[in-house]
């Protein structure tokens, strides 16, 4: 039980070397789906683009046309990387994020264009460009380095250290060197550059949870207690969610930072979910996340602010106040301007509510696009995630399945957290939203966390030839050793 | 593994549905009132945002009201080249203080939201073109306005003027002094507005400048209101030499106060007790229109103020005009105040200026109003004007026996701005006011139209506490000037 080896490590690099060039197989690749939905989302984007211009009374040219080939083109480099360094990989997750990447950047430009002109403005379209071609190149980098996704669970230990010191440094370092806008989670390499290393700690996280419950999955599935009609784990084995219990809450006191301890904390309580199939741990978690949120609302005034503006966005003494529900009501008139059909691209005023362009875009697009172009945005983010969930569930060794789904879930779960703050069905905790907010680090993670997925999804897809036996015949010896451990009476 | 990845799957989706729930409500259910909240400036800038409508004058096309495309967020500045002389008539445009007079009262039309704008909306808004106001014509002559405000800002009058076309009702000039720019106050720079504002606002400012003194004020008209007088007696079958003590002063019934003729002189000759209507009404002799005002009775009073549109409350042009009125008339002393139009009688100046119009009109009273044609953003006309008939305050012939009366009156008035050749009908007024009317300065009135005997301009002057006068100011010494400096500028009178 105590090996240092992971249990799915074991026959990994075999099945892995099987899986290249099969000539015998039939199954088809679907990359030319992959890049005709790619010409799609780059045909939607130009359209978009298009509008905004039309919107905003500026001649129409050819330019336009150019800058869609372009993005076209970029993202083609990534199809191609993709056919040839992971073939058999799901042809939606790309274009998904193509069009989110794409649409985000169509926003964040019109957004430029409203504030043009005001005390400070600096335009954010070009950072937002080289930050999706810094990201595209991470994309590859990690699509060409990490061949088999079953070699991360070696670095799991390792990950999770990584993670965990890159999620406290902001805290420890000097507010001069990690404090922009109040929150202490930045790593600030002079005055222009600055990354939130709290966004690659999430998927080094995630890197390490998997390959621990892998590791651990038997014993947290069988010894435990019956406690009110639950199997309760024993407490020996609480070790890992009080972790993610303690790192969350460190991340809310020490970095103010409540987006990234939430979206920390759900993801977690996820894979461990899916890891134990217990729903006690569900239950302990959320009963562990409702004693920390009361305790943080009783210690902390800037918890409390942000439940008050939560519960009160309208109530005039919380919207004047510093700190108070002004960014929220504005996000919420924005949306109810709106309305079902929206102002029209380039034709709303997204500009007036605060940080319209990271934490608020979605409150941007609901005010231009309407009720549908937000609901067609949260359902392009669906498809990315159940494509991801698909894999998870297709790919067919336990690491691959955890990672796999912890990562879907965690595009889906800050997509909750970040709309769900903006539409006042939650918090308002500051995180932004993957693909679309303007945002390097935001950026750079989530297209790691996708270069991760089509990894898993290729490994899911790629045909077995004549391995068939193999893991099943490696399923038993994990299973073996759960059913002689006895539960205790 | 892949029954909880499943759940994990429908966890999602139920977040999902949760998000797009709460959207629904947001964007769908509630929208309005978020819409609609005062704190969301997006409807706000939408509006001023918009190319608004063109305030037009009826002649020359001279704009009362103007947009100048800008750079910044809200797009256009309304402009107003005329400024404070015509402040009355367009009113103001402001982000942060609303709106006032023809850019309130017609709003719906210049911000082009007006059903009758709908079809030219719909077509905008296909053709993708951005929504424009309608424009309003103006019946407000510039030069008449000018002249009118230029000859009561010459000695700081506190007052009104107001012009009326006698056959229409066509609002030609309508003047309150001291007046206020609304330029600063449809300033994109909202410090500037507020700092305008806090000059003008009626709480830091006593003179009261955006008190629009023609409509929403009401001045005991004083011997003006004679006319009124007058055309009772007429109506009532006296004429025009009937017969009426000329006294320099009698007791009001019931009290032991005199009233008295103007410098306590006896009325026309001195060799005789009677003066007959027409002289008293040219010398303005109060003993004997208190006299005649006890002989018709207060009903015989109240019909003929009626008629004339006292006490109407509903007169709109499209700004409310606040109601006249003569009073209760409790008992014959007050009977013999109302005949010289003292005590309880309050008129605004554009009612004492319909009574002028209405005597040069035939007698009948005309609507006045201020908008002539509603037109398009292409300036096709929406809506042409239409003279409204409010009713007949006297006869023809009364009304003309009236004329000839006001005409003597004319020659027996002093003061400035006699054109020869420009024959005009006329009536003073001294009024008295105040909780000490001996030591006050009255207000000085004028009414008149010319040329008398063929109307084109009917006006009404008021010039509060006396003007430059004081306590010896005369309605001749101190309106009449004003009164004719404004007939004189209508283009082509008395041609």
């Amino acid at each position: 039980m105590a090996q240092p080896v992971p249990v799915g490590a074991g026959p990994a690099p075999a099945t892995g070397q099987q899986g290249t060039p099969a000539p015998a197989n039939q199954a088809p690749t679907r990359r030319g789906t992959e890049l005709a939905m790619l010409a799609f989302a780059a045909a939607l984007v130009t359209g978009a683009l298009m509008l905004v211009a039309i919107n905003q009374e500026q001649k129409l040219t050819i330019q336009i046309l150019w800058y869609g080939l372009a993005y076209l083109a970029l993202f083609s480099v990534a199809h191609l990387a993709i056919r040839k360094w992971a073939p058999y990989a799901d042809p939606l997750i790309l274009p998904c994020v193509a069009m989110l990447n794409g649409f985000g950047l169509v926003m964040i430009y019109r957004i430029d264009l409203a504030l043009e002109g005001r005390k400070g403005f600096s335009a954010a379209t070009p950072k937002q460009i080289m930050w999706t071609t810094i990201a595209l190149v991470l994309f590859l980098v990690v699509l060409y380095f990490v061949k088999n996704h079953r070699a991360l669970t070696k670095y799991g230990y390792t990950a999770g250290l990584v993670g965990l010191i890159a999620l406290a440094l902001p805290a420890l370092l000097p507010s001069k060197l990690s404090e922009v806008n109040g929150a202490k989670v930045w790593l600030r390499f002079g005055s222009v550059f600055s990354i939130q290393p709290g966004e690659f700690a999430k998927i080094l996280l995630m890197i390490f949870f998997a390959s621990f419950l892998v590791s651990k999955r038997d014993l947290f599935m069988v010894a435990g207690r019956r406690f009110l009609g639950l199997e309760m784990p024993r407490a020996r084995d609480l070790g890992p969610i009080l972790l993610a219990w303690g790192v969350a809450i460190g991340v809310l006191v020490f970095e103010k930072d409540l987006g990234t301890s939430l979206l920390i904390f759900g993801i977690v309580l996820a894979m461990l979910y899916v890891a134990t199939e217990r729903v006690a741990w569900v239950v302990i978690g959320l009963v562990l996340f409702i004693g920390g949120a009361l305790v943080a609302y009783s210690l902390f005034t800037h918890v409390q602010q942000r439940v008050a503006n939560w519960l009160h966005p309208m109530d005039p003494v919380v919207y004047g106040r510093l700190g108070g529900s002004y960014q929220i009501a504005q996000g919420l008139f924005g949306l109810g301007t709106g309305g079902m059909a929206g102002t029209g691209l380039g034709a709303g005023r997204p500009e007036i509510v605060p940080e319209a362009n990271t934490d608020f875009i979605t409150a941007a697009i609901g005010e231009e696009v309407g009720f549908i172009g937000l609901a067609a945005v949260l359902m392009v983010y669906m498809l990315l995630a159940m494509r991801g969930l698909r894999s998870a569930v297709a790919v067919r060794d336990s690491f691959g399945k955890l990672l796999g789904g912890g990562l879907s879930f965690a595009i889906i779960m800050q997509l909750f957290v970040v709309v769900g703050g903006v539409t006042a069905l939650i918090p308002m905790t500051g995180i932004t939203a993957p693909f679309l907010s303007y945002g390097g680090s935001s950026l750079l993670a989530n297209y790691i966390l996708v270069a991760l997925l089509l990894r898993i999804s290729d490994a899911a897809r790629r045909p077995q030839t004549g391995s068939r036996p193999r893991p099943v015949q490696q399923a038993p010896i994990a299973e073996a050793s759960t059913v002689m451990v006895e539960r205790p009476t | 593994m892949n029954t909880p990845l499943r759940r994990v799957g429908l966890a999602m989706i139920a977040m999902l549905v949760l998000l797009l729930a709460n959207v629904t409500y947001i964007q769908m259910v509630n929208a309005d009132d978020y819409r609609a909240d005062s704190r969301n400036q997006r409807v706000l800038y939408d509006e001023y945002s918009r190319e608004r409508g063109k305030l037009i004058s009826p002649v020359g096309g001279e704009l009362l009201a103007k947009v100048t495309p800008t750079n910044d967020r809200l797009r256009y500045l309304r402009q107003y080249p005329f400024g404070a002389a015509m402040a009355p008539v367009t009113g103001y445009y402001s982000v942060r203080y609303g709106s006032r007079a023809l850019e309130r009262a017609e709003d719906e039309i210049l911000n082009g939201s007006d059903d009758r704008l709908f079809v030219r909306r719909l077509s905008d808004l296909i053709t993708g073109r951005d929504p424009r106001g309608g424009n309003i014509q103006a019946t407000v002559i510039p030069a008449v306005q000018q002249a009118a405000y230029d000859a009561m800002t010459k000695k700081n009058f506190v007052g009104a003027v107001v012009a009326l076309r006698p056959q229409t009702g066509e609002i030609l000039a309508m003047v309150s002094t001291p007046s206020y720019d609304p330029n600063p106050l449809s300033s994109h720079d909202s410090d500037e507005q507020q700092a305008y504002w806090d000059t003008i606002r009626d709480e830091n400012n006593k003179l009261k400048p955006m008190l629009n003194r023609a409509i929403s004020e009401t001045y005991p008209p004083g011997s003006t209101f004679k006319l009124v007088v007058t055309a009772a007696a007429l109506e009532d079958g006296k004429d025009k030499n009937y017969l009426l003590p000329a006294d320099a002063s009698i007791q009001l019934p019931g009290t032991k106060t005199d009233l008295e003729n103007f410098a306590h002189s006896h009325c026309g000759p001195a060799d005789q007790n009677q003066v007959p209507l027409e002289t008293a009404l040219a010398l303005s002799c109060n003993t004997a229109f208190a006299t005649l005002a006890d002989q018709l009775g207060k009903d015989k009073l109240q019909e003929q103020a009626a008629k004339f549109g006292i006490g109407q409350t509903d007169l709109q042009i499209p700004m409310t005009v606040v109601p006249s009125g003569i009073g209760k008339l409790p008992d014959r002393a007050a009977l013999f105040q109302t005949g010289i139009g003292q005590r309880d009688v309050l008129l605004t100046p554009m009612q004492d200026a319909m009574v002028a119009a209405a005597i040069a009109n035939n007698g009948i009273v005309m609507r006045p109003q201020l908008v002539q044609k509603v037109l398009a953003p292409d300036l096709q006309v929406i809506s042409d004007f239409d003279a409204d008939e409010i009713g007949r305050a006297m006869s023809g012939s009364n009304a003309s026996t009236l004329r000839d009366m006001m005409k003597k009156s004319e020659a027996n008035t002093k003061g400035d701005g006699k054109v020869a050749g420009l024959e005009i009908a006329s009536k003073t007024g001294t009024a008295e006011h105040g909780a000490d009317p001996k030591a006050t300065p009255p207000h000085a009135w004028y009414v008149a139209f010319a040329p008398a005997d063929n109307p084109q301009i009917a006006v009404a002057v008021v010039v509060e506490n006396g003007g430059d006068r004081g306590l010896a100011a005369t309605g001749g010494s101190v309106a009449a000037s004003v009164g004719r400096a404004t007939i004189n500028a209508l283009p082509g009178i008395g041609k």
